[in-house]
């Protein structure tokens, strides 16, 4: 299962240049620079409150006061930590809200198929459990057909086990679709796991990149996988010998 | 109810408890109050200890109520208050959804409506009945005000409370899958302040009967009120006995709507869900 990502030619799905924000008088966000490849995944890592959220709001269109140069792709998937279906329309309803022109149940079933879900389709929010809610709230950013994923930490809430079969589906659809992923995560490894590329936030910046060239389907206990880990948790400031 | 726990050493053996208490179905056995009650009225009214000029028995109000029935008396009282009823629960509930959602979606509208509501609200709607008077004349349309002004604030402060609750977390996922302004009412911040709008409106069809009956004490050339104070000039204890028990069943009626209601409107909403 390999994968080709976009010639680095080619006009990036994201372009960000001189990005500043403040709260008030707190600057979050500081002469940011990022740009991601089509089809290119990218895990962003960093501190608690260094501004990864923020960044990720920004470029979806839910914050629109900042300062600097934002171009992003039109079609747009988002995910968040919480679920965030409506409670009052069914799975399906939730998957097809907001498409224009209005989707039906078939469209939605059949993404909701890719999530191993469509037998839930006409179940209420509140009947899912955990990870079912998660993958609904994954396929209703994939009936867009989206050139862009913005994941927010949406496997954090899940369990161990429900979190490695939910990076397994981001990977699985990611590679079926092509669009770009932004994920941010705390986790190293599902950064390892799953990223072309692993960019680290510090103080609202980016301090840096690392290419992860281990080659696809991937393994914690691969070669290579280790060294990485260890890099990325030296960066991190955390000491990789536990 | 007796869920017994025997201690046995450190364990604690915890005795399931059979499912379902009484043979008898819920309706049933909610019925069987009132039903006690009635029997000890007639009971009460056929030993004598109630005169029928303070309060006549069950039986005799059956009577009463069916020759006010045959007379056409009844219906044509329940049609004038049902009309005064109907035109005031939709005055209302149109202004109080009408400004609630200004007040609710737009800064402005919140500043300019929401203090003066506020400030009206304190004000005992029954007091206005003179005032109603002078301003819309004795006839029909300051009885037509008076309950839409009962109904107009329960509906305008649970709506309004309503939209503020809902988790601003869904109004930015609606946003980003690309609703409209008026998407996000549709979708996200009317469904979401239904369980505050019904329990509103709940509270407001009760003001409605309440203010109805005000209204027609004064001067009522129709209706169930006017039935009343007919009855009270001619001493028809019976007639304003059924009277009374006609605006209990009206407002049940209304509750019963309201429940019907939410069954349909909240079904997703697991306690009000039909089993
Ligand atoms: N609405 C807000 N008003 C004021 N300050 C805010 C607001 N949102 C975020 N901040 C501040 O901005 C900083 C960055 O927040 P952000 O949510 O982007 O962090 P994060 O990197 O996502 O952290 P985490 O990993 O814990 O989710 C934090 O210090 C936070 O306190
Ligand atoms: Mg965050």
């Amino acid at each position: 299962m390999t994968r080709t990502v976009c010639p680095p030619q080619s006009a990036p799905a994201v372009r960000v240049r001189g990005l500043n924000k403040n709260f008030g008088a707190r600057r979050v966000l500081a002469d940011l620079d990022i740009d991601i490849r089509p089809g290119e995944f990218v895990a962003l890592l960093g501190t608690s409150g260094c501004g990864k959220s923020t960044l990720l709001r920004i470029l979806c269109g839910l914050d629109t006061q900042f300062e600097g140069e934002v171009a992003v792709p039109s079609r747009r998937g988002v995910a968040f930590q919480a679920p965030r279906l409506m409670p009052w329309k069914r799975v399906w309803e939730n998957v097809v809200l907001g498409l224009s022109p209005p989707g039906s149940l078939a469209d939605a079933a059949s993404v909701l198929a890719e999530v191993m879900l469509e037998h839930r389709a006409a179940a209420w929010p509140r009947e899912l459990s955990g990870g079912e809610a998660q993958r609904a709230a994954l396929a209703r950013a994939l009936v867009r057909q989206p050139d862009i994923l913005f994941l927010d930490e949406p496997f954090a809430a899940l369990d161990a086990l429900l979190r490695l079969k939910a990076q397994q589906l981001v990977a699985r659809v990611w590679e079926r679709h092509g669009f770009s992923v932004l994920l941010v995560t705390h986790d190293v490894e599902e950064a390892l796991l799953l990223a072309d590329r692993i960019v680290l936030m510090c103080d609202g910046a980016v301090a840096c990149q690392m290419d992860v060239t281990l080659a696809r389907p991937r393994d914690v206990s691969g070669p290579g996988f280790g060294a990485m880990r260890r890099t990325l948790l030296a960066w991190l400031g955390v000491s990789g010998d536990v | 109810m007796n869920t017994l726990l025997f201690r046995q050493g450190g364990m604690q053996i915890i005795v399931p408890r059979p499912q379902g208490r009484s043979g008898l179905p819920r309706p049933v056995r909610r019925l069987l109050g009132p039903v006690l009650l009635l029997a000890v009225w007639e009971g009460a009214a056929l030993a004598g200890w109630v005169s029928p000029d303070t309060l006549p028995a069950p039986h005799s109000l059956f009577t009463t109520c069916r020759e006010l029935a045959a007379g056409g008396e009844l219906a044509h009282a329940l049609e004038a208050s049902l009309a005064r009823v109907s035109i005031g629960v939709v005055t209302g509930l149109a202004c109080g959804v009408g400004l609630g959602l200004l007040s609710s979606l737009t800064a402005l509208g919140e500043d300019l409506i929401d203090g003066v509501v506020h400030m009206a609200r304190t004000l005992p709607w029954v007091g206005l009945i003179p005032l109603l008077i002078i301003w819309l004349g004795i006839e029909e349309a300051s009885k037509d005000a008076l309950i839409a002004l009962a109904v107009f604030f329960p509906v305008y402060i649970n709506l309004v409370s309503g939209v503020r609750q809902v988790d601003p977390g869904l109004i930015e996922a609606g946003r980003t899958l690309g609703l409209s302004r008026l998407g996000v009412v549709r979708h996200v911040l009317l469904p979401g302040a239904m369980p505050n709008l019904l329990t509103g409106l709940r509270y407001a069809l009760g003001s409605a009967w309440l203010a109805l009956v005000f209204a027609e004490q004064v001067n009522s050339l129709n209706g169930l009120g006017y039935l009343i104070n007919h009855a009270r000039e001619i001493y028809r204890t019976d007639i304003i006995v059924v009277c009374l028990f006609i605006y209990a069943f009206l407002g049940l009626a209304a509750d019963f709507s309201i429940r019907f209601l939410e069954s349909r409107l909240l079904a997703w909403n697991g306690a009000f869900a039909t089993s």
